[in-house]
């Protein structure tokens, strides 16, 4: 059984954990391995929370769309740490809602040698236009290939293109084998 | 030949693939776990089609929804119909898309000026 401080130092976690959630308008955070019936359940709950906001039906399928391909980009790209054996990414997975816009933050483990790529093409994704990633889809689409993971490398060019907004990135090192990468996307709530 | 019908769900197309009734169409959303293993069969049996096809052939797309992986292997079906363009036969696609839905709009736009082959944009109401 938990002493009494371990039970005090839980409430205060617990109780600090939900200060922060309602302060940053948090209303989803996940960890853990994202597969196929997570990315569902995560959906169908956001998509039934934004239909009695009233939002859009244009912005609901913005946020759909966003969540859809953020969560696979974890299950298909996120390397599972050392002590677990599952053929699906873990990852951190948040969703937050401001008065004007959603914001869909993911968080995942990648090796420090697939750094330097990932960052080149964001950037290179945040430095075009609508046009020029609508062209860059399209070649994508073309030329690309299904990866063994099942991706088709479309993801982050269709969240950027979709959103008309700039992929937020950063890299937080961990160790000499693995970095930490988060990503976030806005999407306005605002109707255009 | 024989029928594709599959009942969608809400990560599935429903789609149907019957050339004895002259129905060809893909409906609903499309976020398949695995993408590669459900358009397979699809891609297969367009295959086999274009070796006896009827004269003109006219596929419906009415998506909801689709995810970038699905994007790609649309495009394969979509492929698989301008092979059969290019081997003679009328082809026309239809694309549906809701009425209040821009990006459903701009992607058929978009596979139209990818693949060489007729396309129809139409808007639908939902509900």
């Amino acid at each position: 059984m938990a002493s009494m401080k371990e039970h005090k130092e839980s409430l205060d976690f617990v109780y600090d954990f939900y200060v922060k959630m309602k302060r940053n308008k948090i209303n989803l955070a996940y960890e853990g391995e994202i597969t196929h019936q997570i990315t569902k359940a995560f959906t169908s709950l956001t998509e039934t929370n934004m239909v009695r906001e009233e939002d859009a039906s244009s912005v609901q399928k913005k946020v759909f769309h966003v969540m859809v391909e953020c969560l696979q980009n974890i299950s298909k790209h996120s390397e599972s740490t050392p002590n677990t054996s599952a053929k699906d990414g873990r990852g951190i997975f948040m969703v937050s809602k401001g008065d004007t816009e959603y914001n869909v933050t993911t968080g995942n483990i990648i090796k420090n040698e697939n750094v330097d790529k990932l960052r080149g093409i964001l950037e290179n994704i945040n430095k075009l236009d609508k046009d020029g990633l609508n062209k860059l889809y399209k070649q994508q689409m073309r030329e690309g290939h299904i990866s063994d993971r099942g991706g088709a490398g479309l993801g982050f060019i269709d969240i950027a293109r979709k959103t008309g907004e700039k992929l937020l990135f950063s890299f937080l090192k961990i160790d000499s084998v693995n970095s930490f990468f988060v990503l976030t996307s806005t999407i306005s709530r605002i109707k255009e | 030949m024989q029928v594709i019908k599959i009942q969608g769900s809400d990560d599935t197309p429903t789609v149907t693939l019957d050339k004895e009734n002259n129905i060809f169409e893909i409906s609903g959303r499309s976020l398949p776990e695995d993408v590669v293993a459900f358009y397979q069969p699809i891609l297969d049996w367009l295959t086999e089609y274009a070796s006896d096809p009827l004269d003109k052939t006219v596929f419906n797309f009415k998506l909801e929804y689709f995810n970038t992986a699905s994007s790609k292997l649309l495009l394969d079906v979509l492929l698989k119909l301008e092979d059969l363009k290019n081997d003679g036969h009328d082809v026309l696609v239809r694309w549906y898309y809701p009425d209040d839905d821009e990006d459903m709009l701009d992607a058929g736009t978009e596979y139209a000026d990818i693949v060489d082959v007729d396309f129809e944009h139409v808007p639908y109401t939902v509900d």
